[in-house]
């Protein structure tokens, strides 16, 4: 077969980032648990697999999620990966046409104007010609969007993007120059041998009339594979490892496999997977805080290069606001704990102090109450709940009204699963003593830990928001509507952590009136005071605060209501609204109802006001 | 010999010309904000473990600032680290970090005897 020097560049490149991609992805795979293996044997000729190609037609070619978050952003990233994509398809079509054989070399497709020196005589491949140079310029028109990016990032919605090292700036400008190289080669070649097409003939004889493009033609189709070369040598040591990884990590993903509490070929597969695109700078809020080197991306950047320190794993809320952004949809705050987990296995805890006791309890209780460290600290909650179950005539165990240990969340928030392991073993051990078939949680930190990773079987775990409307539907408690306008703030543990957005607004509409909002649910803020950070200062957490308060008080509600106690005593340090938890808004609503029946006479907002004092 | 009921008290002298004091500059370089700690016992007072046994994280303060460092490793693998203490804290010392430092740091400059 005819060839000539300047395509080793390109294959010698091509051969090598193969062999790498193989060698590489082959490790990964295989340091897998069994089970993680197993789930792919058996998913790999199942439905599974045409979800996951569909998955990456639809967000590694298209760019979906991106596309929702801005369109000229998804427009630039769809144009770059599928534009590429039919530029080698539609070019191997081409040649396997041209030379009537599946097995053509790859540089003669990606070289083919250079090989094929007549113009097409064939309709077909006048059309596939002509598609290649309209592909070559959509390719184009998204390179020359990627280059005003870097300029001006504020264009595209974003309103930061990422620090790049020196790996990714060689393959970064190696992508910007392939396909303007590739255009002027082939318009080189059209004004010499007449094989171009739509726009690269016309460009062709242009340039054949200025310029002496007989001396141009070897120079640029080296400099357009050496470029090609270089993006691929470049390939393994920059942020473009996403584009093959992405694909493995969609299939792993679709057969059910997730990041495990250790660090192995999963979790090493989703920090390759990570685009750094800086999508996830945005929603974070440690940025309001002129903290700007600890947010996911840049954690992923240090995983990959190994000199992560603990000051910037640690400096992180976990609230999980950057997770739904994430265009590859990686478990960000997992990876996080995976790698905390790893950093603090040296560190001992010793609780031989706690006793399992005698659980002595009244065989009529309906109802455990875990009330949660934090609860503690805002006795009003506890108040509320002790009134509600007493008006709702419920029997209850308060099993931490005194001496309980903590839930083992906060350990396991910095990376101390096996201490937490002895508390929640501690805990679990005077649940299911008591025989109590329902356990009513206060605090989302301790909802989650325990509906999660208790294992307590036969019981229901509830957050109070959930049971409160329950009692609400069997009618146990009175309804009475506050005139109160409340704006919600979901807790990050209950909302994101837990998925539960929906019961604590079904309560609050019964008691009060609720405006909704802009940045809620899954958008919602982080009150700042999140477990999970252990390096961020106080001021820092009310600043973090402040932001968010901002923003609830240009609704003008009367009231700021949540469902957590931690959100509830780092918002009531501020004193620029009143805030209270949904239980203390059920009761303060039942007492009014009660005092209403005993006295009809007295003004309704008068009593409001006597409560709030 | 015979009982009378009397011990003999351990000798409580800290030498404090060999006081080693990596541990707590290290704490203190890390975590500037416990250098404002006033002992006013707020922590203590909240502490879920030391409302189940005796655990004072006051008295880790002393403990660290003493270098008695082989009691200061048994007492803070009490710590919960439930964060009831940075909340009340009228300092805001961000205490679950100096516990998490101090186990950290323990490893390294425990006297070796």
């Amino acid at each position: 077969m005819e060839t000539t020097p300047f395509i080793w560049p390109f294959t010698i490149g091509l051969l090598f980032i193969t062999c790498f991609l193989v060698i590489i992805i082959g490790i990964w795979i295989s340091s897998l648990s069994h089970i993680d293996k197993s789930r792919i044997i058996h998913g790999i000729l199942t439905p599974k697999s045409w979800l996951a190609l569909r998955e990456i037609v639809l967000e590694s070619l298209l760019h979906r999620k991106i596309f929702r978050k801005n369109v000229v952003l998804g427009y630039m990233h769809m144009s770059l990966a599928l534009g590429w994509f039919l530029l080698i398809v539609v070019g191997h079509i081409e040649a396997w046409i041209h030379y009537r054989t599946f097995f053509v070399p790859a540089y003669k497709a990606i070289f083919m104007r250079y090989f094929i020196t007549g113009p097409s005589t064939t309709l077909s491949g006048k059309i596939l010609a002509a598609s290649m140079d309209l592909l070559l310029l959509f390719v184009l028109s998204g390179v020359a969007l990627a280059c005003c990016k870097r300029l001006n990032s504020q264009l595209f919605g974003l309103k930061k993007t990422t620090r790049l090292k020196i790996g990714d700036r060689i393959a970064l400008y190696a992508l910007w120059l392939i396909f303007p190289l590739r255009f002027l080669a082939e318009s080189v070649s059209a004004g010499i041998h007449h094989n171009g097409s739509l726009i690269s003939q016309p460009t062709g004889q242009l340039l054949a009339s200025i310029l002496p493009v007989k001396s141009l033609e070897m120079p640029l189709w080296w400099a357009y594979s050496g470029t090609l070369g270089l993006f691929f040598f470049a390939l393994p040591v920059s942020r473009y490892m996403h584009i093959p990884v992405e694909a493995v990590l969609i299939f792993l993903r679709n057969y059910g496999i997730k990041v495990q509490k250790r660090i192995g070929g999963y979790s090493r597969i989703q920090v390759y997977s990570c685009s750094r695109c800086g999508i996830c700078l945005d929603s974070c809020q440690m940025a309001h805080v002129d903290i700007k080197d600890t947010q996911s991306v840049y954690v992923l950047k240090h995983i990959r290069n190994k000199n992560l320190t603990d000051e910037k794993l640690f400096n992180c809320l976990l609230c999980g606001r950057c997770q739904p952004d994430c265009p590859v949809g990686l478990e960000l705050n997992n990876l996080r704990l995976t790698q905390r987990i790893e950093s603090t296995k040296e560190y001992n805890s010793s609780y031989d102090y706690l006793k399992n006791g005698n659980v002595a309890i009244s065989p009529q209780t309906e109802v455990i109450y875990f009330a949660g460290c934090m609860t503690h600290l805002t006795p009003a909650i506890i108040k509320s709940m002790k009134e509600i179950f007493t008006v709702a005539s419920v029997k209850y165990w308060f099993m931490d009204e005194d001496k309980t240990a903590c839930c083992g969340r906060p350990l396991m928030q910095v990376g101390q699963y096996e201490a937490a392991k002895k508390l929640i073993e501690h805990n679990r051990e005077r649940i299911l003593a008591s025989g109590v078939k329902k356990l009513v949680v206060s605090c989302p930190i301790c909802y989650k830990v325990i509906n999660e990773d208790y294992a307590l079987p036969g019981i229901t775990v509830m957050h109070h928001s959930g049971y409160l409307l329950g009692l609400l539907a069997d009618k146990r408690l009175p309804v009475n509507k506050l005139s109160l306008q409340v704006v919600y703030h979901d807790p990050c543990e209950l909302g994101r952590g837990s998925g539960i957005y929906h019961q604590p607004r079904l309560l609050l509409d019964e008691y009060a009136t609720l405006i909704p909002m802009k940045n809620e649910k899954e958008a919602s803020y982080c009150c700042g005071g999140g477990l999970a950070n252990i390096k961020i200062q106080m001021n820092e957490r009310n600043q973090i605060r402040d932001k968010a308060l901002d923003e609830y008080l240009a609704y003008q509600p009367d009231m700021l209501a949540t469902a957590c106690p931690l959100c509830k005593k780092i918002f009531a340090k501020s004193n620029k609204l009143p805030i209270h938890d949904i239980a203390e808004i059920v009761y303060m609503a039942i007492r009014q109802n009660i005092s209403m029946t005993q006295d009809q006479t007295i003004n309704k907002k008068k009593i409001e006001i006597e409560i709030w004092k | 010999m015979k009982d009378f009921g009397y011990t003999i008290t351990k000798q409580r002298t800290i030498d404090y010309d060999q006081f080693d004091g990596r541990l707590l500059n290290e704490i203190l370089e890390m975590e500037p904000s416990f250098k404002v700690c006033l002992s006013c016992g707020g922590c203590t007072a909240t502490c879920s473990a030391g409302d189940l046994v005796s655990f004072n994280i006051r008295r880790m303060n002393l403990l660290l600032r003493r270098g008695e460092t082989i009691e200061l490793e048994s007492e803070i693998r009490k710590c919960m680290l439930c964060g009831k203490c940075m909340l009340v804290c009228p300092r805001g010392i961000n205490l679950r970090n100096v516990i998490m430092l101090i186990k950290k740091s323990i490893a390294k400059y425990k006297p070796v005897n």
